[in-house]
């Protein structure tokens, strides 16, 4: 069992336990799902700058700020107690092509050849963690919610809106992927 | 007044928000920590099945794995049956409220928005449940991400007047 649990875990494990978030949320809080509102909650918190979309009481969400705070907990348990001792698996051809642009490392889950403190002086290196980073916060709060609020929390209320969020997400995410990727690693 | 007050509060709060907690109960403060609980469950969850991987977010998009996408399915079916549940014989929460489960109307915020969180997305692998759980694995340059996520939000507050809706 134990060994279970330090492995990897497969899709029809992951994705039942992120689903029943759901209703976990709901019948003991009668909270939402929902994580992109904690970066807005941060903003009301810190630099309101009385900006009205920032003018509220979010003492009132508070719960968003502990529950992400977990999540932070949750990833450090996740690679201490429960490490997996192998480098994640990587699809050949992904490698093959990243290989191509100076990217082999791939022992964590996050490739250091790209995302490192000296890659933040570097176009490829901001284009990545700062401009990504900023499209993130923006799309976000502009759709209305992420892939916690709208794909999993919004479809399961069979919002419409929600399934077009979910669209479009993955719309821009194939569009960067295939067509201004493998340019952008071109950079230096 | 404290009536009005309230409301506008509420207004506030729920532009451009679909998780808003919209309970009239009044809990003492350390009931929060049930929410740091659920959010460590929910973080080891998010690690341990890789969906924080940069890898695996690229793998979904260029098509050469399934894992993402049965992730994400089979929590939106799970998610799906849990709310149809709930919804046909009116399960109250532990403390006796109904079930708070309004519907957010569709705006071109979704669209215009969500293209952008999608480019986001695959540049930083990591949408922003991830965001957290990444810093928490030790790799601390995603805290710019996250900070660079924050100054999108309040980039987007700044200008919200004058973007489509």
């Amino acid at each position: 069992m134990l060994s279970f649990l330090h492995q990897p875990w497969p899709w029809y494990v992951a994705g039942p336990l992120i689903g029943l978030m759901v209703p976990i949320l709901l019948l003991t809080g009668n909270k939402r799902l929902g994580i992109s509102s904690s970066l807005r909650h941060i903003c009301a918190a810190c630099l309101p700058a009385k900006i009205p979309f920032f003018q509220y009481n979010w003492r009132k969400e508070i719960w968003n700020l502990f529950f992400v705070s977990g999540i932070i907990l949750g990833g450090c348990i996740a690679v201490t107690l429960l490490a997996s001792p192998e480098p994640i698996i990587v699809n050949e051809k992904l490698l093959t092509s990243l290989a191509a642009n100076g990217i082999t490392d791939h022992s964590t889950l996050i490739p250091v050849d790209i995302f490192n403190w000296s890659a933040l002086l570097s176009v490829r290196g901001v284009l990545f963690m700062v401009f990504g980073g900023f499209l993130v916060g923006f799309g976000t709060r502009y759709a209305g919610g992420c892939t916690s609020g709208h794909s999993i929390m919004g479809i399961s209320n069979l919002q419409w809106s929600s399934l077009v969020a979910t669209c479009c997400f993955m719309t821009g995410g194939f569009i960067m992927t295939n067509c201004l990727i493998p340019f952008i690693l071109k950079l230096s | 007044m404290q009536s009005i007050e309230t409301n506008t509060d509420l207004e506030v709060r729920s532009l451009d928000s679909i998780c808003i907690n919209t309970s009239e109960l009044v809990h003492p403060w350390w009931y929060n920590f049930k929410y740091l609980l659920y959010g460590t469950l929910f973080g080891i969850i998010l690690t341990k099945s890789e969906v924080i991987s940069w890898f695996r977010i690229q793998e979904m998009f260029r098509l050469e794995s399934f894992h993402m996408y049965g992730v994400i399915g089979s929590a939106i079916l799970v998610g799906v049956i849990s709310v149809f549940i709930i919804k046909r014989f009116d399960i109250k929460t532990i403390y006796g409220e109904k079930v708070d489960l309004h519907s957010t109307p569709f705006n071109k915020g979704q669209v215009i928005g969500g293209l952008c969180f999608g480019f986001g997305w695959a540049l930083t692998g990591a949408c922003p449940g991830p965001l957290f759980a990444q810093i928490g694995t030790g790799a601390t340059v995603t805290i710019i991400t996250l900070l660079s996520a924050i100054s999108g939000t309040w980039v987007y507050g700044l200008v919200r007047e004058k973007l489509p809706h």
